[in-house]
């Protein structure tokens, strides 16, 4: 029905409006229902995609084999750290605060990655959108890809579209609810293997997943297994297409950032319209009446993940993920048509083409080089923090109270808590020393002097230690009421230098 | 009829309350029907609750539940599963003497973080969250003590206190010079200008410092020492160095000349356990003015 109120709506000159306005036009052709009776509310329809084959669906196809092998087999990838480190390439620990990936190691204080990487993710969304609409829901979102994936589960076990629907109707037999039974149960597997993955990124795999098995894991593990479980299960399974209808906030993102030369999944109704049964085109164009290629088969609304007909123009349900044009290509091939009557394209070439003019498609625009100069530009800074960052540091806490000491010969003395990081995996000798005032001692409290006199504090791989150090100002002239000074701690195997400033405070 | 018939929302197919708002029309939606179940099966596990766990108040009591579980009794099992996880180190803290303490790195950081949080509880009031003392209340941060500044001396000093009654504790008093009527007005306002100068401060101009010297000769120097450098026997402060306990300005030194002086620290031997004790004084010998 739906599909019928929008061929009437084609009728008017506007097919590339958005849908709401679209909706509207149907009031206005439809002549029936006055303006202020549209429906507001609609019940879901349940959507039976039709498979299809072509380019498209074999690029999506290769897309959820990668996306998906990435996400169940990375937690299983070793990486040699030596002894004083976890070996799993990429692990969240959070009992001991560290971030694994590779040969990336992060502390919690550098958090500011995880920020950088998602300004990257929204710019490369932003990016994406700009060249090629929504790529991203159509092919790597994980709703689509998991929804994808429960589709392929559930036409094997119901049967492709037709058959599927048509059992849904008929009275249900037990083999109706063994088939609906053994889809569920995959269902559930997928989903709790989905879950199950989840949590390897949080602990050494192998071990949990050992403890899976024997029922040894720590309850965290099963209840996140279990949320996953029923998230995936729940959304894949059952809400599917509405996710990206009422629940994702990027479509309506997506529909304020795009512009014109953006390539949507678009139907070139030049070429389309009028639409008519094969056997009639072929009588019209015989009589050299014009004549569309679009035999209205409705393949295309067919093998719609989300239920669009795309020949209504740009839809909000649209995640361009191109199966359309796919089930499209097939038909044309049949009729021995052109393929292309749907295409990643703009609704201005088709005017160009109406116009008799040359179709383009405009890559390097405003918005494009805006966003790859900020991707270039983060990344860069990015690349080079992490490319620079010192494998050590010291933090310095003056003490608040009391804010400085007067010793008996009238000396001052400020007293510090200084945390010394040692981001290598060996343990490391440091010295500290204090610049800034003209005649001081530096004295760490518990710290035994070494043979040679000097004061060495040894931190232990991976690990922080916090020392209290105490800093006399033997000076004749009394120092200023605060005096800034620096804090030098130096590696004394590599003389890797960090720096710290604080103040010495007096009267 | 149409009252008595449901009414169905022609859009929806479903029935509405019947009630009509300028054309707006409420449709009945109850809850569904597996939201209702979860309800009742929830209602029914409460059930479970009560038995298994304490529930009702009784007159005196309440039903103590099947499982035996309370939570005073969760919080001594936490309590005891943090001693057990500190016990080793523990042992080793009531083990050890002073010096094997300051000398093992591991055992001093932990000692001393166990003193930090015992001088806020305790010590804190009087000496200042960071031991910075206040007037009449040292500082435990600089190089100079009353009473000594070695890990026993300050042992002592914490356990027995300071002229708290304890039979071991710190004595001597700075008596009462004027109120005592040992020493007349202007012998005490001498003597305090001579006690000024000794640091090297202002004295009053036409000030007798002769006489103020003569005064500390025969009155102070018994306990002060002849130079004025003070005697941590019984700890009479030294008056040449930069600290001052009360101050500084002459009209605190003749305060404490005519009233004396006399604080008390408490002695905390018998009311802190003997490692705290221990983690104290750490803790104090290295806030940065410990002897060796």
């Amino acid at each position: 029905m739906t599909a019928q109120v929008r061929t009437m709506s084609l009728a008017q000159p506007a097919p590339g409006a958005p849908a709401l306005a679209h909706l509207v036009a149907e009031a206005e052709v439809g002549g029936a229902p006055p303006d202020d009776d549209i429906p507001l509310y609609a019940p879901r329809r349940k959507i039976y995609p039709q498979s299809v084959h072509g380019t498209f669906r074999r690029i999506k196809w290769a897309v959820l084999i990668v996306t998906l092998g990435i996400y169940y087999l990375l937690p299983f990838v070793r990486w040699d750290r030596g002894p004083n480190a976890p070996s799993q390439a990429v692990l969240i620990d959070f009992p001991n605060r560290r971030f694994y990936f590779f040969f990336i190691e992060i502390w919690p204080q550098e958090i500011y990655y995880l920020t950088g990487l998602l300004i990257l993710a929204a710019i490369l969304l932003f990016l994406m959108n700009a060249v090629a609409g929504r790529v991203w829901c159509g092919y790597l979102c994980p709703q689509t890809v998991w929804t994808d994936l429960f589709f392929a589960i559930e036409r094997f076990v119901e049967g492709d579209r037709r058959e599927h629907m048509q059992r849904d109707v008929r009275k249900w037999t037990v083999g109706t609810y063994a088939r609906k039974g053994v889809k569920h149960f995959l269902w559930l597997m997928v989903a709790w293997w989905t879950g199950g993955a989840w949590v390897l990124y949080f602990a050494d795999a192998p071990t949990l997943v050992k403890e899976l098995a024997t029922g040894e894991a720590p309850f965290v593990a099963y209840a996140w297994i279990g949320i996953l479980t029923v998230t995936t299960y729940s959304l894949a399974g059952h809400m599917r297409e509405q996710v990206c209808l009422y629940m994702c906030p990027w479509p309506r993102i997506q529909a304020a950032l795009t512009d014109e030369y953006a390539l949507n999944v678009t139907y070139r109704y030049d070429r389309g319209e009028p639409r008519c049964s094969a056997k009639k085109a072929e009588q019209l164009r015989a009589h050299g009446e014009p004549a569309g290629d679009c035999v209205d088969c409705l393949q295309c609304v067919h093998v719609c993940p989300t239920g669009v007909d795309i020949r209504g123009g740009a839809d909000l349900g649209c995640i361009q993920c191109g199966l359309c044009i796919d089930a499209c290509d097939v038909i044309m091939t049949k009729l021995g048509r052109p393929t292309g009557l749907i295409a990643y394209d703009t609704d201005l070439n088709i005017k160009q083409r109406l116009e008799g003019k040359q179709a383009f498609y405009k890559l390097v625009r405003m918005r494009t080089v805006l966003y790859a100069a900020i991707i270039v530009v983060v990344g860069g800074i990015m690349l080079y923090t992490l490319a620079t960052r010192d494998s050590e540091g010291i933090s310095v806490i003056h003490d608040r109270n009391p804010m400085y000491v007067r010793l008996s010969d009238g000396a001052l003395r400020n007293g510090y808590t200084i945390r010394i990081v040692n981001k290598q995996l060996k343990y490391r000798d440091f010295i500290v020393s204090v610049d800034g005032l003209p005649s001081t001692l530096v004295d760490f409290v518990g710290v035994p002097p070494r043979a040679d006199g000097r004061q060495l504090v040894s931190v232990g791989p991976d690990q922080t230690k916090e020392v209290r150090v105490v800093v006399t100002d033997y000076s004749a002239t009394p120092p200023a009421p605060s005096t800034s000074i620096l804090f030098k701690l130096i590696d004394i195997n590599s003389g890797e230098v960090a720096e710290m400033r604080d103040h010495f405070f007096g009267p | 009829m149409a009252e008595e018939r449901k009414e169905i929302d022609a859009l929806t197919g479903t029935p509405t309350t019947g009630h009509e708002w300028d054309g707006l029309r409420e449709l009945n939606t109850p809850l569904p029907r597996w939201w209702l179940w979860l309800f009742y099966i929830t209602i029914v596990w409460s059930i479970g609750y009560w038995i298994v766990y304490p529930a009702w108040p009784l007159l005196t009591n309440s039903t103590q539940g099947v499982f035996g579980w309370h939570t005073r009794s969760a919080v001594v099992a936490d309590l005891d599963e943090l001693k057990r996880q500190r016990g080793p180190m523990m042992d080793k803290l009531a083990t050890a003497s002073l010096a094997e303490i300051a000398a093992d790195p591991q055992l001093l950081d932990f000692a001393r973080a166990q003193g930090r949080v015992a001088f806020a509880d305790n010590c804190a009031p009087c000496h200042g969250a960071g031991g910075g003392g206040a007037k009449g209340y040292p500082n435990l941060n600089d190089d100079d003590w009353l009473w000594g500044g070695k890990l026993a001396e300050i042992e002592q000093t914490v356990r027995h206190g300071a002229r708290a009654g304890d039979d071991k504790g710190r004595q001597g008093n700075m008596p009462a010079f004027g109120r005592d009527n040992v020493l007349k007005a202007n012998e005490i306002s001498a003597v305090a200008d001579y006690v000024r100068s000794l640091s090297g401060l202002s004295t009053e101009p036409g000030v007798d410092l002769a006489l103020g010297k003569k005064v500390f000769a025969d009155n102070c120097a018994v306990c002060h020492g002849p130079q004025g450098k003070g005697n941590r026997e019984l700890g009479s402060p030294n008056l040449t160095d930069r600290i001052w306990f009360y101050g500084p300005d002459k009209a605190t030194i003749m305060q404490g000349i005519q009233n004396g002086r006399g604080g008390v620290m408490p002695a905390w031997g018998g009311r802190l356990s003997e490692s705290t004790i221990k983690a104290l004084t750490v803790y104090v010998h290295t806030l940065g003015g410990g002897e060796k």
